[in-house]
């Protein structure tokens, strides 16, 4: 069981709770999610307390995710976009740290659970679909007529439109969710190669310098993973902000 | 291969809920629940915090150093034209002050100039006044000369006259005729 690389994603309940048949408990993912808030929330009050005039270094990160996340939407989304700063940054700095959380050892991944990513990415499908109706009501739709296509297209090209438009949750949250569901299996694989191979041996001990390398390299790229997954998520957030205030303009 | 060592794991994961001990954890609805319930929570507060206090303060820190920065730059601007002002002045006085010296020894000159010229024209005026005086006195003299010439010659003319005729002769007649003969070599 200790090799078994899907063990890591199993839920335990710490705190039982259930409510009407519905299980509520307070799991080791219901730890790790707080953990985030917790850890996140104290560093980003803790460093800018002091609020320095000259940063200094850990000031300095704070200050680097703000205007990250605030150049990230204005890029995306002009100045009107800034009213969802709040909403970015927050999906920005939480699915970042959930991953980082996720590459120590014996910790929970939150983001390798496809309810919590499906979750966040109904979130922004929601507020992209409800600011954008709201704001332009049904222009709104036009985001499905793309200008410049000939008539007899039309049809066909609305229907992919409305497709591509539906399913973007689905990607939004499988991209996530699949990147850190397979980067922590394959991470887990190649550890468990390094155990068995070394169990047997001499000539095993070194052929295990192989999934050893391959372990490093690979938490380095699942380093990287963590930041660009947590990056794409809130780039494409933006993006599908940046079409719920012009729909017209893409 | 993935799938079957997770069903594999889950069946003999002891300790795992009943509801979905047979399936791959991230595909077991009995803990979405629980998960979307702590994410909401979790989440919804992050988000406050971020809304309400993080952002709120960074941004605040960021704008104040913005605006010092500006402030400092349009300060080091206002001295720089103050002190562009100040050579400006200086230069200004300067240019004011050689031409207020130039001006005073023009002037210095000029008076020295008329006062030489007076004097000049005072000591010409009186030389001249006092050659006039001469030559009026030179004239006198030559006048009073020449009356006496005449009379000389007069009496001259009487004596050779009466010599040579005895004193015949009165001397009126030869003062009348020395006149004529000098008025009509005149």
């Amino acid at each position: 069981m200790a090799n078994d690389p899907i063990h890591q994603f199993h839920i335990s309940k710490l705190v039982p709770l259930d409510i009407n048949g519905v299980d509520l408990s307070f799991t080791n993912s219901s730890l790790f999610m707080v953990a985030t808030v917790a850890v996140s929330s104290a560093f980003l009050i803790a460093t800018t307390s002091g609020r320095g005039m000259v940063p200094g270094r850990l000031q300095s990160v704070s200050e680097i995710c703000y205007e990250f996340t605030a150049n990230m939407l204005r890029d995306a989304a002009g100045s009107e976009g800034m009213r969802f700063f709040p909403l970015v940054f927050s999906l920005f700095v939480f699915i970042l740290v959930a991953n980082l959380f996720g590459m120590f050892p014996y910790f929970f991944t939150v983001t390798s659970h496809i309810i919590v990513t499906a979750a966040l990415a109904m979130l922004v499908f929601a507020t992209v679909l409800i600011v954008g109706l709201l704001r332009h009501g049904f222009g709104f739709f036009k985001l499905f007529v793309p200008s410049g296509v000939p008539g007899f297209l039309m049809p066909l090209v609305i229907a992919i439109e409305v497709i591509s438009f539906l399913t973007r949750p689905i990607s939004h949250s499988v991209r996530l969710f699949a990147n850190m569901l397979a980067g922590h299996i394959t991470l887990k694989v190649f550890a468990g190669f390094i155990v068995s191979l070394s169990a047997m041996g001499a000539v095993g001990i070194a052929g295990s310098i192989l999934p050893l390398v391959m372990t490093i390299a690979l938490t380095a790229l699942e380093f990287l993973v963590s930041f660009l997954q947590a990056y794409v998520f809130a780039m494409l957030t933006c993006m599908y902000i940046n079409d719920a205030l012009h729909p017209g303009g893409h | 291969m993935i799938f079957s060592r997770a069903w594999a794991a889950s069946e003999t994961d002891a300790g795992h809920g009943a509801g979905g001990a047979d399936v791959f954890p991230p595909f077991d609805p009995t803990t979405f629940a629980s998960q979307l319930l702590w994410l909401a929570i979790s989440f919804g507060l992050f988000y406050l915090l971020t809304s309400r206090v993080i952002l709120p303060r960074i941004g605040a820190i960021l704008e104040v150093r913005r605006d010092r920065i500006s402030q400092d730059l349009s300060e080091a601007q206002r001295l720089k034209e103050e002190s562009d002002a100040a050579i400006a002045a200086y230069e200004h006085e300067l240019a004011q002050a050689s031409a207020n010296a130039h001006k005073i020894g023009q002037e210095a000159r000029e008076q020295a100039k008329r006062e030489a010229d007076a004097e000049r024209e005072k000591t010409e005026a009186e030389l001249a006044g006092r050659l006039e005086e001469a030559e009026k006195r030179i004239a006198d003299i030559k006048a009073q000369a020449m009356a006496q010439v005449g009379e000389i010659a007069s009496d001259t003319a009487t004596a050779i006259v009466g010599e040579l005729l005895g004193g015949r002769i009165s001397k009126a007649e030869v003062t009348r005729a020395v006149a004529d003969a000098g008025a009509r070599k005149a």
